[in-house]
C-alpha cells in the first residue's frame, strides 16, 4: 500500500460575491515509502495549494476541500484539528520556499528546532538541545553549538534552509513535503541543498513530495513526476519516460523552454506562449488550449479525459507525437 | 547598550534645563500671579508689595531663575503658595507623585491586560462579530471624554458596585513608608490598608485606562494581523505546535514591538488624563495639584511637578527603546 494516496483532491476557494475558484481540481497521485514524487508546474497551477491541503494548513474559512488524502491508512482530511496537529511535524514534515521569512526572527534557532522535539517526542529541553545539535550537524551546519544560540538573521540563506530541513526532519517523519525549497537560494547553494535532501531522504527512508517549477530539480531528484496545469494533473510518468518523451504539449513546452548552454549563440529561447491568466475553465474545454501550439477545435469544446496507457497518464486531445519535428526539438 | 543609555540620560539633563528655563518664563507670563491669588482682589497696594518682595518676585526674572537653580541644587525647590501654602514644593511632590504613579500604573496595567488579549482575539477572528464589536467598542473608548466617563463611574458604578469614589484611602490608621499606599500596607503587613487603597484605585484607574486601552487594543489587533500572515507562523503550524505555544512564542512575541512603543507614548496621555480623573475622584495626586496650582499660580509647585512629569515621560520612553533590544535580536546586534 502506498504511504500517501491522494484521490480526487479538490480545493475550491469561495469568496463572497465572487465565482468559486478551483485551485486544485481532482488531483490524484500516490507516494510509495521512500519514493520521491514531483509536482511540477508554473505559479498558480495548484501545486502549493495541494501541499498545504495535505498538511491541513489551508485557511478554514471560504475554502472547500474534497477528495481523500490517505496517509498510512488514515484519511487526513477527516481528522479533527487536534489530531492533525498531533501528526504535523511528527508524521509529515514540510520545508518552505523562503527560509528567511519561514523562520521566526525573534526566536533562537535552537528553540525553533527543540520545540518540535519537545512537542512530539516529549523530550525535556536539555535532551532536545543535544538532539538539535546532532540534527544541525547532520544537515551540514558547521559549529552547531554556536548556531543554536543564534537568530535567523545571523545565518546565511543556505544555512537557514538547512536549519528548516533539520526542523522538518527532527521527528523522522515518513513523508516530507518540500515546496520549492531552492527557489529563494543562489544557484550554487541550490545544488548543495538538493544533494543534501537527496542524501537525507535516502538515509532516513523518507518519502518526498517535491514541489517545483524547475525541471532541473525534477531531473536530479524525482522518481515519478506529476505535471500540473490549472489544478489538474495533465501528464504523469516516471522521470526518465517523461524527460525522454514528453507527450503533453505543456510538458513539452516546459522542457523546450529551458535555456541550453550548447545551443548556438543568438538562438531564441522557446517560451510557452501567454500566461496562466489566459486559462479557461476545465468545464467543457482544455484549460491549456489558449496557449497550446497543438490546439484543435475539440480542445475548446470538450474536456480532455484522463488516459492511462503504458505507465503514462495523459490528459490531452492532441498530444505531441514522438518523432515529429516538434518533439525532435527537445531531443536535440 | 550602556553607552546608549548614558547618552540618553545626559540628553535628559539638557532637556530638563531648557524646559525649566522655558517654564520659569512661561509661568510668569500668565496673567495674575501668586500675590493676587493669595491676597485676593481687594488687598492694599502696600500688602501686595510686601508679599511680592517676600516671595522674591520683585527681582529681575533671570536673577529669580538663577536663585532658583542654586537652591534647587541643594534640594530646595521653594515653598508652595497655593496648593498647600507653606509646605515645601518637594514635600508636596513626594506626597502626590506616588499617588499618580500608582493610579497611572494600574490604569496602564488594566489597559494592557484587557487591550492585548482582546486585540489578539479580534485579529484572530478578523471580520467576525467579535472583531467588529470590539473595534466599535474601542472607538467609543477613544471618543468618550474621560471626565464624562469618570463622572459616570463615580456616580453610577460606585454605588452599584459598592466601591469608594473619593480619595486614595479611607481615614484608617495606616503607617506611611514610601507614599505608595498599596505598597506601604504590604511592607508594614497592614494588608487591609493595601486592600482599601486598591479599592479606591479601581474606579479612577478604569476611567484613566479607557483611552490607552483603546489605542493598545487597536495597535495589537493591527500588529497581530500582520504577524498572522507571516510565513514563520505557517512553519510553526507545520510543526504541529500547540495553539498556546504558537500564540505566545510566534505570534505575540513578534507583534509586541509596536505595542510596547504605544505603551511608552501613552504615558504622556496618562499624565494629562490624570488631571481630569484625579479632580473627579478627589484623588490627591499630581493631576489634582497641577489643577489647583494653575488656579492659584503656585510657581514652585507647578515648576517641580511639570519637570518631574517630563522626566518620567523621557525615562519611560528610554525604557521602551531599551526593551526593543530585549524583544528583537535584530536590533541587539546592530
Amino acid at each position: 500500500m502506498a504511504l500517501l494516496e491522494v484521490r480526487d483532491l479538490t480545493v475550491v476557494f469561495q469568496r463572497k460575491g465572487e465565482e468559486p475558484f478551483h485551485a486544485v481540481d481532482g488531483v490524484s497521485f500516490d507516494v510509495e515509502p521512500g519514493q520521491t514524487v514531483g509536482l511540477v508546474g508554473e505559479s498558480g497551477c495548484g501545486k502549493s495549494v495541494t501541499s498545504l491541503a495535505i498538511m491541513g494548513l489551508l485557511p478554514k474559512r471560504a475554502t472547500k476541500i474534497s477528495g481523500t488524502v490517505t496517509y498510512d491508512g488514515t484519511d487526513l482530511l477527516k481528522l479533527s484539528d487536534r489530531e492533525m496537529r498531533d501528526r504535523r511535524g511528527r508524521d509529515l514534515g514540510m520545508v518552505f520556499q523562503d527560509p528567511l521569512s519561514s523562520l521566526n526572527p525573534v526566536v533562537p534557532i535552537g528553540l525553533q528546532v527543540t520545540e518540535v522535539l519537545e512537542r512530539h517526542r516529549g523530550m525535556p529541553r536539555k535532551e532536545a538541545m543535544i538532539e538539535a545539535k546532532e540534527l544541525l550537524d547532520k544537515v551540514g551546519i558547521p559549529d552547531p553549538d554556536r548556531r543554536l544560540k543564534e537568530y535567523p538573521h545571523q545565518l546565511s540563506g543556505g544555512m537557514r534552509q538547512r536549519a528548516l530541513i533539520a526542523i522538518a526532519l527532527a521527528c523522522r517523519p515518513k513523508l516530507l513535503i518540500a515546496d520549492e525549497p531552492t527557489t529563494a537560494l543562489d544557484v550554487t547553494i541550490q545544488a548543495q541543498i538538493l544533494s543534501l535532501m537527496k542524501e537525507l531522504v535516502q538515509d532516513l527512508g523518507t518519502a518526498l513530495v517535491m514541489i517545483t517549477h524547475d525541471l532541473g530539480v525534477v531531473a536530479g531528484l524525482c522518481d515519478e513526476v506529476n505535471v500540473l496545469y490549472g489544478g489538474k494533473v495533465v501528464e504523469k510518468a516516471m522521470r526518465h519516460k517523461l524527460f525522454a518523451e514528453p507527450r503533453h504539449p505543456y510538458t513539452h513546452g516546459l522542457l523546450a523552454s529551458i535555456p541550453r548552454l550548447d545551443a548556438p549563440r543568438g538562438e531564441k529561447l522557446t517560451p510557452i506562449r501567454g500566461s496562466v491568466a489566459d486559462n479557461i475553465p476545465w468545464t467543457s474545454a482544455c484549460a491549456f488550449a489558449p496557449r497550446c501550439p497543438n490546439a484543435l477545435d475539440v480542445c475548446r469544446a470538450e474536456t480532455p479525459a484522463e488516459v492511462n496507457k503504458l505507465g503514462r497518464l495523459l490528459r490531452c486531445h492532441n498530444p505531441v507525437v514522438p518523432g515529429t519535428p516538434a518533439a525532435e526539438e527537445v531531443q536535440a | 547598550m550602556l553607552r546608549y543609555t548614558i547618552r540618553r540620560l545626559v540628553q535628559l539633563i539638557g532637556v530638563v534645563l531648557v524646559l525649566s528655563m522655558l517654564l520659569f518664563a512661561w509661568l510668569r507670563l500668565l496673567p495674575g500671579g501668586p500675590v493676587s491669588a493669595l491676597l485676593g482682589e481687594r488687598a492694599t497696594p502696600e500688602s501686595r508689595e510686601a508679599l511680592t518682595k517676600q516671595l522674591g518676585l520683585d527681582q529681575p526674572i533671570f536673577v529669580q531663575y538663577f536663585k532658583f537653580l542654586g537652591r534647587a541644587a541643594t534640594g530646595d525647590f521653594g515653598v508652595s503658595t497655593g496648593v498647600q501654602p507653606g509646605d515645601s514644593a518637594l514635600d508636596i511632590f513626594l506626597q502626590r507623585f506616588p499617588a499618580t504613579i500608582e493610579l497611572s500604573f494600574f490604569a496602564i496595567l488594566i489597559a494592557i491586560a484587557v487591550g492585548v488579549p482582546l486585540g489578539y482575539l479580534a485579529a484572530k477572528r478578523r471580520g467576525g462579530w467579535f472583531d467588529n464589536l470590539s473595534v466599535i467598542g474601542s472607538l467609543i473608548g477613544v471618543a468618550v471624554p474621560v471626565f464624562f466617563l469618570a463622572y459616570l463611574l463615580k456616580d453610577v458604578a460606585s454605588s452599584a458596585l459598592g466601591l469608594p469614589s473619593q480619595g486614595r484611602q479611607d481615614a484608617i490608621d495606616a503607617t506611611r513608608v514610601t507614599g505608595f499606599f498599596t505598597l506601604d500596607g504590604l511592607i508594614t503587613g497592614e494588608i487591609d490598608a493595601t486592600i482599601n487603597a486598591l479599592e479606591h484605585l479601581i474606579l479612577p484607574a478604569i476611567a484613566l485606562a479607557t483611552i490607552p486601552f483603546a489605542v493598545i487594543f487597536r495597535i495589537t489587533r493591527a500588529a497581530v494581523l500582520d504577524v498572522l500572515d507571516e510565513d514563520f507562523v505557517r512553519t510553526a503550524e507545520s510543526k504541529g505546535l500547540t495553539a498556546p505555544v504558537i500564540r505566545r512564542r510566534h505570534v505575540l512575541r513578534n507583534a509586541m514591538l509596536p505595542v510596547v512603543t504605544t505603551i511608552g507614548l501613552q504615558t504622556g496621555a496618562l499624565l494629562s488624563g490624570a488631571v481630569l480623573t484625579e479632580k473627579v475622584f478627589s484623588f490627591a495626586g499630581v493631576g489634582q495639584a497641577l489643577a489647583i496650582g494653575f488656579e492659584r499660580r503656585d510657581y514652585p509647585v507647578l515648576l517641580l511637578l511639570i519637570i518631574m512629569a517630563t522626566i518620567v515621560y523621557v525615562v519611560v520612553n528610554l525604557l521602551v527603546d531599551l526593551s526593543y533590544a530585549l524583544i528583537d535580536p535584530r536590533i541587539r546586534t546592530r
